[in-house]
Parts: structure tokens; sequence; C-alpha cells
């Protein structure tokens, strides 16, 4: 029985063979309509998150499954003190899969270890949430055609945004990708990634400050939210903000093929009229999100894909 | 200085930094061993000043090895018939539960007592070991 609890649980086959039952599903997803039928889905999650939720829920009722869980640890037996290791273990008696979502980091993988059913793990505090890696993995390779040989940069916050180091992680096992990484020098990205991650892999990189001189490099542009509580003063906060905001002005600079992700949900670091920029895939990105968890239930339930 | 009796069969368990026998004696459960122990405490070191040593009489069937994860530079030595007839180099265990306490209070373990604090030898070359729950960071200074 397999489990995903880290965006690395999976080989580069893995992931490759995941994204291609993905863009197949893309293309035509009522194919796939009653693959998982007689299926339950549990999803359980401690914290709200309205959009990783309902993305799974879609995901398993596309595939003619059913959808059973609890939205927050105050609906759940949690509030009564109840283990996450006994949870699952009672879950496994009524689901056939389960994602689950944590504040506490580590929390999916004491579930898996306890589990009679595969567990996805939907996000762990600030440490994991593979499915947003995969989402952005088929995102690039279903509109860029390809994985390797590309140039992404990473804006905003790159010091606590774990969609960044799990992206990192995850598309340095792809050949020649070079990475532009755009912070204020406060959020700059951690030690350990640049020295464990990129020195390790001899991934090219640069580090800059400045969004504008960097754009028409970029292939990728993966945007990421600068919260105002990462920083130690306000006036920091005011003098950097802007820097670090995509507007349609900044969207001058970029190739015309150039795509923008972002994990969502944005605040004000994109600014609405970049929305109409076809090369705003941020919404998209969001529908692929869908198609990857379909793909990823298929195969962690190892059920039959129909052919053409 | 404390004169304690050689051994005739044992384990002397030397180069403890000053102040480690006791965690030492834990880990390892000594009060549950039915045998004589010594623990000697700050005694005079050329190499480190202070050290302390624990000396274990009788046939030994502790693993011995993971205490590097506690203190790397400490020496094992085995006795038989008053002899030392070895000398043990102390290895890293690819996986160490509850030995390291896992301190992040982000951590699954800060909420679930009842969990083992697992680690995993991240880097043989520097010791270091990670919390395999959130990944958290542990080297012994």
């Amino acid at each position: 029985m397999r489990h995903l609890i880290t965006p690395l649980d999976l080989t580069v086959e893995e992931t490759n063979d995941l994204l291609v039952l993905a863009e197949d599903i893309s293309k035509d997803r009522f194919r796939y309509s009653s693959v998982a039928a007689g299926k339950k889905l549990a999803t359980c999650f401690y914290e709200p998150s309205t959009r990783t939720r309902l993305s799974f829920e879609a995901a398993m009722l596309n595939l003619g499954g059913s959808v059973l869980g609890f939205s927050s640890a105050d609906s759940s037996s949690a509030a009564k003190g109840e283990s996450v290791a006994d949870t699952i273990r009672v879950i496994s008696c009524y689901a056939d899969i389960c994602a689950m979502r944590h504040p506490k980091e580590g929390a999916p993988l004491v579930a898996a270890m306890h589990s009679g059913i595969p567990v996805i793990n939907a996000g762990d505090g600030g440490h994991n949430h593979p499915t947003q890696t995969l989402t952005d993995l088929l995102t690039i390779k279903a509109l860029k055609g390809h994985l390797d040989g590309l140039t992404i940069g990473l804006c905003g916050d790159l010091k606590f945004g774990r969609t960044v180091h799990s992206l990192i992680h995850a598309m340095v096992r792809y050949p020649n990708v070079r990475f532009v990484l755009i912070s204020p020098w406060e959020l700059r990205i951690p030690g350990y990634i640049r020295k464990d991650v990129l020195d390790a892999n001899h991934i090219e990189y640069k580090e800059v400050d400045v969004l504008e001189e960097v754009m028409p490099e970029l292939d990728i542009l993966y945007m990421t939210r600068v919260q105002r509580e990462r920083f130690f003063n306000e006036e920091d906060y005011i003098r950097l903000k802007d820097s670090f905001i995509l507007d349609a002005k900044k969207m001058r600079y970029a190739r015309e093929d150039m795509l923008v992700l972002h994990p969502l949900p944005r605040v004000n670091e994109i600014a609405t009229e970049v929305d109409a920029d076809p090369r705003a895939a941020y919404f998209r990105q969001a529908q692929y999100g869908v198609y990857v968890r379909m793909a990823l239930i298929i195969r962690l339930l190892g059920l039959e894909v129909p052919t053409c | 200085m404390l004169n304690i009796g050689g051994l005739h069969q044992g384990v002397v368990i030397d180069h403890i930094p000053a102040g480690g026998a006791m965690r030492i004696y834990e880990y390892l459960n000594l009060e549950d061993l039915d045998a004589s122990v010594a623990i000697i405490k700050n005694a005079s070191s050329k190499k480190m000043g202070k050290k302390d040593i624990i000396k274990i009489e009788g046939p030994i069937t502790i693993d011995l090895d993971t205490l590097g994860v506690l203190y790397p530079n400490i020496t094992i030595n085995i006795i038989e018939e008053d002899e030392i007839v070895e000398k043990r180099g102390l290895r890293l265990p690819e996986r160490v539960t509850n030995i390291i306490r896992c301190k992040n209070p982000r951590c699954i373990t800060s909420i679930e007592q009842e969990l083992p604090h697992i680690f995993r030898l991240a880097d043989p070359t520097t010791g270091a070991y990670r919390c395999i729950y959130c990944d958290q960071r542990f080297r012994m200074k």
C-alpha cells in the first residue's frame, strides 16, 4: 500500500506517469467518470482549507466515487483528545482512501504509519503539501510541454513559503533547470535549501530583489504572497511590498510565452488587471489540481484506467 | 585521585564529557542491570580536562553502539580476563527512537505525548539527524 506524504515519495518515473495520466484526464475527464465507483474518499481536515478540500472532493466525485469527512478539528473526535493514530484506524474502516490536512507537521505521516488505507498529505502545517507540488508540475508540463530546460522565477516570500521549497525539491530532478530567486533580503530562500538542494545538485540560480530586471529571462514566474507579519517593522514592509506585486506594467517585460503561476489564495501580490493576460495561468492551475488529484487517487487505489 | 578497582570482565565507557554519565546511565537503563556499575564523575583527563567514566562488571548484552548519537567521541573498552580485548569504535545508527526529543513546537510530537520521538541519520559526515515527522534538524554539540 502506498501513501503520499512528501513530494519526493514518488520517483521521477512515478511522477511522470502520474502527470501523463492527469494530462489524459484533462483531455477527456468524462471517460474517467466511473473509475472509482463504489469507492469512498475521507477528507480529514483538522484545519479549514476550503480550496484543497473541495479540490479533493471534486476529484473523487469526478471519478464516480463518494466522499465523507470533517473540515475542522472542532467537528472531529480530535476535540475529545483522540490521537491521529486512533482516528485513522477508525477511518480505515469507513473509507478506501484518506486525504488529511493537519496544522501539526508530521501528522499525516503518523496516520500513514497506522492506516489500513492509503493516506495523502493534504498539507501539514508549513511542512509539506505534495499535491500542490504535483499541481504545479502538471500545470508546467501541460502548458509548456516539458519540465526540463526551464528558467523558473520564484517571487515573494521564499523563506517561509513551503510551496516554493517543495517545487524546488521537485524541479531539481529534471535536467537543465535554472532558478531566479526574487525576494526581499529578509525573505530569502533558507540556507539549507541553497546548500542541500541547489548547491548539492549543481543547480544554477541567482538571487535578486528586483522583479522587472529578470522578467525577460523567465519561462515560469511563480508568485507567492509577501505577508506583513513576516517583517520586523512596518516601514520595511511598506518599502518592499510593491516591489513584489505583479501588475500589467511589469508583465510588459515578460516573454510572450512566460507563464504566471500562484498557489492561491492571492491577496494583492498579483493585480487583478493581470488576470486577463493569457500568460496568467493560476486559475487553470487550480483546474489542473483537480486532474492531478484524480490521477493520484487512481494510482493509489490501483484502479483500472479505461482504454480509449 | 579516587581509585576504583579494575574489571575482570565487563565494559568501560570512557571519555564521556563531564556530566554526561547519568544520561548514558538512564539511556542504557543501567538501574535495571543486575551487575556492579561504577560511575566516575569529573575524573581528570589530559585530553578533556574533566571526563566521566562508567564501568560495568560482568557479561554485557546491551547494544552500546548507539551511544554515538549521544556522545560521538566516547570510547568503549571490552574487558575479559583483566585485559582490554576490544576497543570499539562507535557508529551512528540510521534511526534512533526516544534518544533525541524533537523540540519543534509545530511537530505532531508536541501535542501527542504517546508518539515515539524518532530521528533518522540525515548526514553521516556531520552526524546530523532529522525528526522523521517534521524534519527538524538535530546535531549533538
